[in-house]
């Protein structure tokens, strides 16, 4: 290779990178890994350059399973392989993998993927011996004896099995004997699992740090095993209906070692059995308890002995004031705090929380909508520090108090102020935060353009903006943002009924956008989309729904540039049955919904979604239903296609003002 | 010397034997028999059946036999009883030791010696107890005293023919003699062997031996002795003797008799009736395997049941026809006081037979029947599913054939459970047992997502080509040629032109997904 490489300098003397060293040029590859497609430029560049970015490589996540053996050739130093995006993997792609890769791969992850049995996993499994990450969330179908192929991965230390349904004991128990090194399970949403499978992982593999035993059937019976566990670091219970109070009292001793513990909609474990479960977890970091037992004095009393604890998630529970300030009385050190949708926060609760932990740096009040200007006002006193807060809907806040968060709080990257009553004062405030990241702004009906142009303006590091149903902006406010924001990556504008193309227009300059909601714009046209396909290349998501004005001639240039569209949502538009089949070559897309589209043929239809090969997801109008082959249905659904069926009558859109006026009554 | 040499053997390994388990190298000398002779040598010293006992010729000693292979069969099939099996493993082991080193060389007779040496130890210390108890005398146990002065005799008895045999083994002369000669001879080694693997636990046996034993076997012992009264004072006397004397051997005896006691199959164990208050009765052999148990006393019909019998006889004229004869018999009788029928086996020797010295008896009919064929009769039915598990009770069969291939739960070391758990306790237990996923599973995804893959996808490509062909009016030709080739997608759209879909004017747009099924094309032939 050496040799070859000093030939090929003497043949061009002017390529000053042929002179580098293989490792050096790795570096430099190593610091374009944030974008794949400077990626692509750099490996288009020249042989060289393609081959040392071949050997660079580690990770790949393809589209579609035919290319496998090729790329594979190509890049032969992949250890991680993410076929989520592959709507169809089946055992001969699996056998590939294991016989190409061999024992260079380390971790696959086939989350997502469909009609691959055991007998690949048991090929992956003999082949690959370094392996020790896999994936098998949503293998609805996959049973014991998959699990059993499994269990010969004799390196594993992380498995997800979420929502594989049909593994049973018997599976698990083949995997508990056989992966001894396992670190991570998770076994979510596996519901044919019980005590029985969950004890024997327990005391089999002693090496197990995270457990995820979500919605699983079991009982106490193999609590005692997993608090035996020397590593547990992280134990996830949410929705374990068959714990209780009364068998988790007859827990001597909690697991020492624990720093996260989820209990999440255990509605049988009141504070009691809690405090037996997190009795001798003196190391406690995390602790989630969303919509469990009520937050009272009790539960919070329970918690005095945890002074680890940094992050409280109590989402949805019923909390009361008293609880809450014994929470701040004992938990001094938080850093993240979750109240999103509890009942019951109060001003006095949340401020004599907040005015103890002064490093707090995550609060979520989302749905609290008893507080008011107050908690706002100790909030940002005390907890200057704050870099995420989330307050959707805490209508009982007043306007003058986002002026305070501005004020207090520039360190904020996160900011979720959707549905309250922040104004354009509040906004110019806000724009102080110059670490403004993301930025909610969805159903806030009194800023307008000129509180936007001052985030615009200041809020140079901004990367995510909603701006859904703010009614109040227009172009103007657009363009200030995407004038100022040239890393934005997000941006929903939907229902802004004024904005025109002028908006779209200067958007296509935000080369980093990916994904582009503009639902319900009826102003804007297939110009300014086209000028969005031109300049936005890694537009991921679009959704263009309701916007009359948009037909197929913006779906060309987004089938031409658009190359790597995966979602994408063009109900109710002008799209017809050349706009939908020019969309088909864009080999990347996997979703899309085609509703209410006037100019659509059942023939065309068929065109399109044949022609599509990556296509994983189909919304459709049930109206289609009858009028196409069934078989066509069925091949499609071979390939690894869904069809969701929708019969919703068309809907004329509401009068923006109308929908908050409505969503009040609703509210009272 | 041989036949007297290969016995001794016999009577070293026995206790071995029983600790393993293996009830086929049962051998005579059951513990338990050699105590019972050893307290009938003191009685009946020159008793026949003794000297039967020795020779191992006469029937009545081939029915003990029977009897004590069976006792072992039980003790046997129950040695996971915990407490029981600390003390027996404890002594087997060491017994077992002794059996291994035993050889046809002098290192027999020097192990005889050292035995013989405990033994006088042991008598010793024995004596000692006595002395000790003495002290503490209370009212009424003259007869106590009496009995351990036997149980001295008989041991000494037992060192003093020990000592013969071993002098004899060393001599040729004296061996022939001896092989003939006393009785007692063969007996004093029929009773070693057990009482000196007792006696490996080498201290004093009234010590933490004793204590251990005693409890359990007044337990066991008090429960047996009411019935033994009903069969006379002899057998009650020597049950006491073996409550003193606790450690000779009882110990053995006693692990039986523990396992008898869990394992009978009826349900009298609770039962504790005072010795004499109800009848016993003892049906032959004969009766109980005949198929028939009501006989018509006129024309001699059998019947399985009293009630048809009673109906049989309105045959016999009227008078059976009265509301008096058809009735239950019981009823009428149930005005005046009921006298308790208990049943006895006539098997000699077993636990259940009126002789017995614990005998426990049998409450039915039925229950005599079970427990005769269950114990000392051939196990004739065998389960036609499994082929190996075999019953002399037909309802026993059937009640297995009920759950017999159920043991669905399957280890990977091929041992079957009918519980999930208890697979799971196994595995969890065992490094490298593995629970086994049963075949058809293993089988039946594996094709059925092949067929998935390549059958499934081709009937609906096929499909697809019949629908459309029709569509347009002929493509059916298509169909064999798409099958052929089904896993290719580029076949998906080869039948499916769009002109024959009537897209009318989409020729000129560009079919990127050619592209794909190309590669996809090659991507399959290249495996």
């Amino acid at each position: 290779m050496k040799r070859q490489k000093t030939l090929e300098t003497s043949a061009n003397n002017d390529n000053l990178f042929d002179l580098l060293s293989e490792e050096i040029v790795f570096t430099i590859l190593d610091f374009i890994d944030t974008n794949p497609l400077d990626r692509k430029s750099f490996s288009l560049v020249c042989k060289s350059f393609y081959i040392t970015e071949s050997k660079h490589r580690k990770n790949l996540t393809p589209l579609r399973q035919e290319h496998l053996p090729r790329i594979l050739n190509r890049y032969p130093h992949v250890n991680h392989l993410d076929l989520s995006l592959c709507p169809r993997i089946n055992d001969n792609s699996l056998n590939v993998i294991s016989n190409t890769c061999k024992d260079s791969l380390n971790s696959i992850d086939l989350s997502k993927s469909r009609f691959f049995s055991y007998n690949g996993l048991m090929s992956l499994a003999l082949n690959c011996k370094n392996l020790v990450s896999i994936d098998l969330s949503n293998a609805t179908e996959l049973r014991d004896s998959a699990a059993a192929a499994v269990a010969e991965a004799k390196n594993l230390e992380r498995l997800w099995l979420g929502r594989c349904k049909l593994i049973t004991d018997m599976g698990i128990g083949c995997i508990a004997v056989g992966c001894k090194k396992l670190r991570l399970i998770s076994l979510k949403w596996c519901i044919s699992v019980s005590d029985l499978g969950v004890g024997l992982i327990a005391v089999k593999c002693k090496e197990i740090r995270s457990l995820d035993l979500s919605y699983l059937p079991i009982t106490n019976k193999c609590l005692p095993s997993i608090l035996k566990l020397q590593h547990l670091e992280d134990i996830v219970l949410e929705g374990c209906f068959g714990i209780d109070d009364d068998s988790l009292a007859a827990l001597k001793h909690g697991c020492q070692s624990m720093k996260a513990l989820d209990i999440s909609s255990c509605q049988h474990i009141s504070h009691v059995g809690l405090s037996s479960l997190i009795s001798g977890a003196g190391s406690l970091q995390q602790l989630t308890l969303a919509y469990a037992c009520p937050v009272t004095l009790a539960l919070a009393n329970s918690l005095n002995r945890l002074s680890m604890l940094q992050s409280v998630k109590l989402d949805g529970c019923a909390v009361t004031s008293a609880g809450l300030t014994a929470i701040g009385n004992w938990c001094i050190s938080l850093s993240e705090l979750s109240l999103s949708k509890c009942l019951g926060v109060t001003d006095e609760g949340l401020s004599s929380l907040v005015t103890k932990n002064k490093d707090l740096k995550k609060l979520d009040i989302t749905c609290c909508r008893k507080i008011t200007g107050v908690s706002i006002a100790y909030i940002t006193n005390s907890c200057t520090n704050l870099t995420s807060l989330r307050m959707e809907s805490c209508t009982l806040v007043p306007s003058e108090a986002f002026v305070l968060i501005g004020q207090r709080c520039q360190f904020l990257e996160e900011l979720d102020l959707t549905d309250n009553e922040i104004d354009d004062e509040g906004l110019k405030s806000i724009s102080r935060c110059s670490n403004l990241s993301s930025l909610k702004l969805g159903i806030c009906l009194n800023i307008s353009d000129e509180g936007l142009s001052h985030v615009g303006m200041k809020c140079t590091k901004l990367t995510e903006l909603d701006l859904y149903r703010s009614a109040g902006i227009s172009d103007m406010g657009i363009i200030a943002i995407s004038r100022g924001c040239p890393g934005l990556e997000m941006i929903n504008m939907s229902y802004c009924v004024d904005i025109t193309d002028r908006s779209l227009l200067s958007l296509s300059k935000c080369s980093r956008l990916n994904t582009f909601e503009s639902r319900g714009c009826p102003h804007i046209t297939s110009l300014g989309l086209a000028a969005i396909a031109v300049g936005c290349r890694q537009l991921i998501k679009l959704d263009i729904k309701k916007c009359h004005n948009i037909g197929d001639a913006a779906m060309l240039p987004l089938a031409h540039f658009s190359q790597n569209l995966r979602q994408i949502t063009v109900s109710y538009s002008s799209v017809t049955d050349l706009g939908l089949l020019a969309l088909a070559s864009i080999s990347c897309l996997q979703s899309m919904t085609v509703l209410h589209l006037k100019g659509l043929t059942p023939s065309g239809l068929a065109a399109a979604v044949l022609a599509c090969g990556g296509l994983t997801k189909v919304k459709l109008h049930l109206y289609f239903k009858s009028l196409l082959p069934q078989p066509l249905f069925e091949h499609l659904e071979a390939r690894g296609c869904v069809f969701e069926w929708r019969d919703k009558e068309f809907q004329a859109e509401l009068d923006p003002k109308c929908y908050k006026l409505q969503w009040e009554d609703i509210v009272p | 010397m041989e036949p007297n040499d290969r016995l001794s053997l016999d009577a070293w390994a026995n206790p071995s034997s029983s600790c393993n388990g293996l009830p086929r190298k049962m051998s005579l000398e059951n513990p338990s028999f050699t105590n019972f002779n050893l307290q009938q040598q003191e009685q009946k010293w020159d008793d026949t059946s003794i000297l039967n006992y020795g020779i191992r010729i006469e029937p009545p000693f081939l029915e003990f036999n029977q009897a004590s292979e069976s006792e072992y069969l039980l003790s046997s099939t129950c040695n996971n009883q915990p407490k029981v099996l600390d003390q027996e493993d404890g002594l087997n082991n060491e017994a077992l030791q002794t059996s291994k080193s035993l050889d046809w060389d002098p290192r027999t007779m020097l192990n005889n010696l050292s035995f013989l040496e405990q033994k006088i130890h042991h008598l010793q210390d024995l004596v000692h107890l006595i002395v000790g108890r003495k002290g503490q005398a209370l009212g009424g146990h003259d007869q106590l005293v009496t009995q351990q002065q036997q149980l001295i005799t008989a041991d000494l008895t037992s060192i003093i023919v020990q000592l013969i045999s071993t002098a004899g083994s060393l001599l040729p002369s004296v061996k022939h003699k001896l092989s003939t000669g006393p009785p007692n001879g063969q007996l004093g080694e029929f009773l070693f062997p057990p009482l000196a693997g007792m006696n490996c636990v080498p201290q004093p046996q009234h010590g933490s031996g004793s204590k251990a034993v005693q409890p359990l076997q007044h337990g066991s012992g008090s429960k047996a002795v009411q019935p033994q009264c009903v069969t006379g004072s002899k057998v009650s006397d020597q049950c006491n003797q073996m409550d003193v004397t606790g450690s000779f051997g009882t110990e053995q005896n006693l692990s039986i008799e523990e396992h008898e006691m869990k394992e009978e199959e009826d349900a009298d164990e609770g039962e504790n009736l005072p010795p004499g208050s109800y009848d016993i009765l003892q049906l032959e052999k004969e009766e109980i395997l005949a198929p028939h148990t009501h006989f018509c006393t006129i024309c001699g019909k059998g019947f399985k049941r009293d009630a048809n019998l009673r109906m049989h006889m309105r045959g016999h004229g009227d008078e059976y026809k009265t509301p008096a004869a058809l009735a239950k018999p019981n009823k009428e009788s149930s005005l005046e006081p009921v006298i308790i029928k208990r049943y006895s086996c006539p098997f000699a020797g077993c636990k259940r037979n009126k002789d017995h010295k614990k005998f426990q008896p049998l409450k039915t009919i039925l229950c005599v029947k079970n427990h005769y064929k269950r114990t000392h009769c051939d196990k004739s039915y065998i389960c036609s599913r499994c082929n190996t598990k075999k019953f002399s009770v037909m309802a026993d069969l059937k009640t297995h054939e009920k759950h017999c291939g159920k043991d669905k739960w399957l280890c990977s070391c091929g041992t079957t459970f009918s519980r999930k758990d208890k697979l799971f306790g196994h595995i969890a237990l065992f490094q490298g047992h593995t629970p086994a996923i049963p075949l058809e599973e293993t089988k039946g995804p594996s094709l059925s997502c092949d067929k998935m893959d390549g059958n499934e996808a081709s009937n609906k490509s096929g499909n697809i080509n019949f629908s459309f062909g029709s569509n347009a009016g002929g493509g059916a030709q298509n169909i064999i040629e798409v099958k052929e080739d089904a896993d290719d997608p580029a076949s998906y759209f080869s039948p499916l032109s769009f002109d024959t879909c009537n897209f009318g004017g989409f020729h000129e747009f560009p079919r990127p997904t050619f592209d794909d099924s190309e590669s996809s094309f090659s991507f399959l032939e290249a495996p």
